[in-house]
């Protein structure tokens, strides 16, 4: 062979091996960088029926990440927050959410809107070892280790709202709820806590999301003549109902509350003539008048304008739902799943705007503050608080200290 | 007593609420074979012009009856010109084409208002039926659906562009032959049925949850009326409404919202399956 002339294989190989030195260059600087961040992913709907409420959401959990890097990161790292956009969309869940877990391999993901997009992406985040946060109130009853649930369960509000409203209309109610997950279990909530008060159910009726006329339900709430009308619908399409209950003149005739009022913006979308004397329980309002809520609410006003829609739970539940999983790494001082969990399990506590939040080992829930509040001039007076109310309804069905496999979501046996 | 004229005046409210969000549909569909994908936010347009001239200070009635279908007839324009024109004939296309239009549609307007607005609400109040409150604000609903629908029928049946209308109609090519500029009338159809379009969008703003995506909630049922009404425009969109509106609030009263919309949609299956054209594809050819 000649000298200078390079074998066939041996051009391969070097060319290989430069090839492989100039990919494997900026793959150890990727990783070089992804250990100087932690990676912290975010589902939320920003745009679609559901974007109003996603919108507050994303600025607090953003508000949360930058104050956590302002006081010197985690574990001395800085935290990135990656965020994508569900559009109202429960595939663009699933697709999202494998993304996070597969492609971004985030440290945790806090998001999930409806009850049906946590429901796609808990799979998903338990299929690929990820932690997950669930801020949101809901209906109650996911029982899942790898799952925090940060929000209001029907126990913590309902249970509020239903005797409040017995007790100052009376007692025969009639309910009106959207027609998924949420509202066909809320709905049974609200029927166990208005017999539980001696109260009877008159009907209850379910509506699609995209049903937008509400004349012949309003025809037969009169037809019934409740006490009350208590409301879990959904969405901006169903606000209509609350406009064309007012258009007809029912406004101050029969009461109304809701679990869900409020959470789309009807606050400020819909006129105070139509919204006045509704009656709500959530685990936060942005007019509560405590200091850390004042302060929470300034900043976000401040950082985020006064064109974010109202800062709902939802919004509040989402920024304690970063610190407390913050907390956690912190005790943990690793970002390990399990290392996590089991310090978010010991109990982790953190004063938030809405007052003291505590991690609730059994169930993966929180132990947190419930409020009443009545809408009046675009505005929650928010009239009775609640200390420290227990997710006791998920707490009778759901007990991960002693089945720590568990990975569900029950269906209360709400009894009839 | 009282009961049954309640759920007759919504019934009334409901065969009105369809007339509104089909028309402008059938206009088009009915004029050029146009399948307007976008007709959900052409509406929604309608009510987002109410609603943001009406919070600017302008007259309610003039927001809701001048504004709101000026606005959107222009826009009509402004696409037929720029889109639809060269897509006339192609119905695959011209789906494809107002599909993309509708999605550009939401998210401009969620970029420029965002997610939520501020409304508008219902003026008068409510009035007694018997011992039943029902809404003023309905009747209104309902004379503006009525003086659409005998609008254009009139304008079809007694005027000069009616009478071009409906000859380009029936034969494109003779109407040409005589002199008329066929694109030109379609080019004023479109813009017609879109500005009904927006006067219906804003007649609802006040009754209606407004956002970007509030379109979708109604473009299945205007498609399906438009459909069942078969080619008359007036006559057809009229009929098909009163049968579907009727069916769907009846069911809705005596059962519940769920099965109401599940009546509607047998209904157009059970129709579509003996009148494919439409009912006057079949029964009273030769209405307008």
């Amino acid at each position: 062979m000649h000298p200078f002339r390079p074998s066939r294989r041996g051009l391969l190989q070097s060319a290989a091996t430069l090839a492989g030195g100039a990919l494997a260059a900026p793959l150890v600087a990727r990783h070089a960088l992804a250990a100087d961040t932690i990676k912290v992913g975010s589902l939320l709907d920003l745009s679609g029926p559901i974007g109003s409420s996603g919108q507050a959401m994303h600025a607090t959990i953003r508000l949360a990440v930058e104050e956590a890097n302002a006081a010197g990161g985690l574990l001395g790292r800085q935290v990135e927050l990656v965020n994508y956009d569900t559009q109202s969309t429960i595939q663009l869940y699933s697709q999202y959410a494998q993304q996070l877990a597969l492609k971004d391999k985030v440290a945790v993901v806090h998001g999930g809107i409806t009850s049906a997009s946590r429901e796609a992406i808990r799979p998903v985040f338990d299929r690929y070892a990820t932690l997950y946060f669930y801020n949101v109130l809901y209906e109650g009853g996911v029982c899942d280790r790898d799952c925090f649930c940060t929000g209001t369960t029907p126990a913590q509000t309902v249970n509020k709202l239903v005797p409040y409203a017995m007790e100052t209309w009376g007692k025969k109610a009639y309910i009106i709820a959207a027609d998924y997950n949420y509202g066909q279990i809320t709905a049974k909530w609200m029927g166990k806590y208005v017999r539980d008060g001696g109260g009877t159910v008159q009907a209850t009726e379910f509506f699609p999301l995209d049903v937008t006329e509400f004349a012949a339900t309003i025809s037969k709430i009169q037809q019934a003549g409740p006490s009350v009308v208590l409301s879990a619908l959904v969405g901006s399409n169903h606000t209509a109902f609350y406009r064309q209950w007012a258009a007809a003149g029912m406004k101050g005739k029969i009461p109304i509350a809701s679990t869900t009022f409020g959470l789309v913006n009807e606050i400020a979308t819909i006129a105070p003539s139509e919204s006045d004397g509704v009656v709500t329980s959530y685990g936060y309002y942005e007019e509560l008048s405590t200091a850390p809520s004042a302060a929470f609410t300034k900043t976000v006003r401040g950082k985020f304008g006064q064109e974010l829609p109202y800062i709902s739970e939802l919004a509040c539940a989402t920024y304690e739902g970063f610190k407390l999983w913050a907390e956690g790494v912190k005790k943990a001082g690793s970002l390990d799943r399990m290392k996590v969990t089991e310090a978010l399990e010991s109990g982790i506590a953190v004063d938030g705007p809405s007052g003291k939040v505590t991690i609730d080992h059994a169930t993966h829930h929180v132990v947190r503050n419930a409020y009443l509040a009545k809408a009046a001039e675009r505005k929650w007076d928010v009239f009775q608080s609640y200390p420290d109310q227990a997710p006791s309804d998920t707490a009778a069905v759901c007990n991960l200290i002693k089945e720590p496999k568990l990975s569900k979501q029950f269906v209360i046996d709400v009894k009839t | 007593m009282a009961l049954t004229a309640l759920l007759a005046f919504n019934v009334a409210n409901s065969v009105a609420v369809l007339v509104l969000l089909s028309l402008g549909l059938g206009v088009i569909y009915g004029m050029m074979r146009v399948i307007n994908l976008a007709h959900g936010e052409f509406l929604m347009l309608g009510a987002y012009t109410t609603v943001v001239s009406a919070n600017a200070g302008l007259n309610l009635w003039v927001a809701m009856l001048v504004a709101a279908p000026l606005a959107v007839g222009l826009f009509g324009l402004l696409v037929e010109r720029l889109f639809i024109r060269f897509l006339y004939g192609r119905i695959i296309d011209t789906m494809l084409a107002t599909w993309g239009l509708s999605l550009a549609v939401i998210g401009l307007i969620t970029t420029i208002f965002g997610n939520t607005v501020r409304g508008v609400s219902a003026p008068f109040g409510g009035f007694a039926i018997g011992g039943y409150q029902t809404s003023l604000y309905s009747w209104f609903v309902i004379a503006v659906a009525a003086a659409m629908a005998a609008g254009v029928w009139l304008v079809l049946r007694f005027t000069k562009f009616g009478l071009i209308v409906r000859a380009t109609m029936q034969n494109p090519d003779m109407a040409a032959a005589l002199g008329v500029p066929p694109q030109r009338i379609y080019m004023m159809t479109f813009a017609l049925g879109s500005a009904l379009a927006g006067l219906a969008g804003g007649v609802l703003a006040p009754v209606s949850g407004v956002s970007p995506v509030m379109g979708g909630a109604f473009i299945a049922r205007a498609f399906i009326t438009v459909l069942g009404g078969g080619p008359a425009i007036v006559t057809g969109t009229g009929l098909a409404s009163t049968l579907f509106g009727s069916i769907s609030e009846v069911a809705t009263f005596l059962t519940t919202p769920v099965f109401g919309q599940v009546a509607l949609l047998l209904a157009a299956l059970i129709m579509i399956r003996i009148l494919p054209q439409g009912i006057t594809g079949r029964l009273l050819r030769r209405s307008l």
